[in-house]
């Protein structure tokens, strides 16, 4: 069966500075999968690779088995359609009322009449726990979980096939950010996506992904079912999901 | 070989940037002639750009146009030339001052908000969400903005011109003794289409420079405030040093000099 995402030995520096350095890793159809691993590992150089923000240097992306690393302008507009994504901030935009936010993707990116994508947004809200009288608030009314939920359900208002979280619990109470993870399982089940999150909460990372990938120094350093994670025999890996100071990883000052 | 080596970094460091505005302005033109354009949001842009900087166009153009009538007549006076005034105020407003004085209030008010605005957007991640959303970032944000600046600078600058002369015909009829009726009847007998016509065509010209160099340093902005700050401010100086070169050229090509 083709892979859903697959990354064959992506490299990307800046400037001196090697990010990525020959990434591999393979995710399946409605799968979950988390990947792991300290600031600046290039977590997010990754999904940005995917998405086609940035560039890879080196090596291949492929979407359904299509090689899709340097496909650019209109040629990429089919796979963009694929998407979904759920930021670190939320990103959302601040000059525009919750529920366009929610809508955009279908008005600009599909060209769906105002009308119908309002309808869609409004519903979208409801599945991630907001009533209508939210839509028609600004973000900057919002608060931090609030935000977050709006990001999801703008994430989800195509119904994509992949659906990315970048870091979904950051900066959240740990209620809810609980609660953002149980929107995700719900919402990735219902829209029926693979979804690809990147986070070091190892708390919500057990909760949302069936597979867990650690990225460090630009490689992925394991790769197994989550049910695994405890058994993994990696000192890294060990390292990173009890949170100790002690062991192999030397955490960078400097970025 | 310190002082060399740092020599070499800023020049390469310029050429890099030159590369960059080049690469910009290439993706940005070529995105003008190609669907989708966004008529909602150039109309957006044009109330913001054009209409909103009505007022500080308007009070300015009023109080340059005084000043030169008076500058004018006081130089006119020392070789017993002080009719000239209303010739030499249409000519001043309508060729040099009325773009360049409106280009450049209007980069500090426009060029500002647009390179605030996009750099906020690109440090909170909002151009990613935009290309995650099937959005091309250069279409949806730089395009409105550079057909509403080329649009509107030209009728900013017509309106700049009328109160321009209006100032100089103020400050003349009632502080240096000349007839109302004469005056305007010397503006309008002197003022030629090419006059008018090179003023409207600079305007354009700076209007694209305006948002042009408004979105390229949002575009480019790096970091959190600090960094919107710096953007803020490049896309003043960078475009109000632009505009000034360019009016240097355009009146060397428009009018042959």
């Amino acid at each position: 069966m083709t892979a859903k995402i697959e990354l064959i030995g992506v490299k990307k520096r800046f400037g001196s500075k090697v990010v990525l350095d020959g990434v591999n890793l393979v995710i399946e159809k409605q799968s979950s999968t988390v990947i792991i691993g300290g600031s600046g590992t290039g977590k997010s150089v990754t999904i940005k690779c995917i998405l086609g923000i940035l560039t890879p240097d080196e090596g291949t992306i492929l979407i359904d088995g299509v090689d899709v690393t340097r496909l650019r302008g209109a040629a990429r507009d089919p796979v963009m359609r694929k998407f979904g994504m759920l930021f670190q901030g939320a990103a959302l935009f601040d000059s525009l009322p919750v529920w366009e936010n929610v809508a955009f993707g279908l008005i600009q990116g599909r060209g769906m009449a105002r009308a119908a994508a309002k309808k869609i947004a409004i519903e979208k809200l409801a599945k991630v726990g907001l009533g209508e009288d939210v839509a028609y608030l600004s973000p900057s009314e919002l608060s931090g979980g609030m935000q977050k939920r709006v990001g999801l359900a703008r994430a989800i208002a195509a119904d994509p096939e992949i659906i990315f979280f970048d870091e979904p619990t950051t900066g959240l109470d740990p209620i809810m950010a609980d609660i953002i993870n149980d929107l995700i399982v719900s919402t990735v089940r219902d829209v029926g996506a693979t979804a690809l999150s990147i986070t070091h909460d190892m708390v919500s990372s057990r909760k949302i992904s069936d597979r867990i990938a650690m990225l460090y120094q630009g490689k992925i350093i394991w790769d197994g079912p989550t049910a695994q994670i405890d058994q993994s025999g990696n000192e890294y890996v060990d390292q990173f999901i009890h949170g100790r100071a002690e062991g192999p990883i030397k955490m960078a000052v400097k970025a | 070989m310190n002082i060399l080596a740092g020599i070499g970094r800023a020049i390469l460091g310029l050429l890099a940037d030159i590369g960059r505005l080049t690469a910009f302005t290439g993706r940005t033109l070529a995105a003008c002639v190609s669907p989708p354009i966004y008529g909602r949001l150039i109309a957006i842009q044009i109330l913001r750009i054009g209409y909103f900087s009505l007022p500080v166009v308007g009070l300015t153009a009023f109080f340059t146009g005084g000043a030169l009538a008076l500058q004018i007549y006081l130089g006119g006076n020392r070789y017993g030339a002080e009719a000239i005034v209303p010739q030499i105020v249409v000519l001043g407003i309508t060729r040099e001052l009325g773009p360049v004085i409106a280009g450049l209030m209007v980069a500090g008010r426009v060029a500002a908000a647009i390179a605030a605005e996009i750099g906020t957007m690109k440090v909170t991640e909002q151009i990613d969400a935009l290309t995650t959303l099937a959005t091309n970032p250069i279409k949806y944000l730089v395009v409105p903005r550079l057909i509403a600046a080329i649009v509107s600078m030209p009728i900013l600058v017509g309106i700049a011109d009328s109160i321009g002369v209006f100032g100089g015909y103020v400050v003349s009829t009632q502080s240096l003794g000349f007839t109302g009726s004469i005056y305007l009847k010397n503006t309008v007998d002197f003022a030629t289409r090419q006059d008018i016509n090179s003023g409207l065509i600079k305007a354009a010209v700076f209007g694209f420079i305006i948002a042009l160099m408004g979105c390229y340093n949002g575009f480019n902005s790096k970091g959190g405030a600090q960094g919107v700050g710096a953007a803020t401010t490049a896309a003043v100086v960078s475009s109000s040093i632009l505009i000034l070169a360019a009016n240097y050229l355009l009146t060397s090509i428009l009018f042959h000099t």
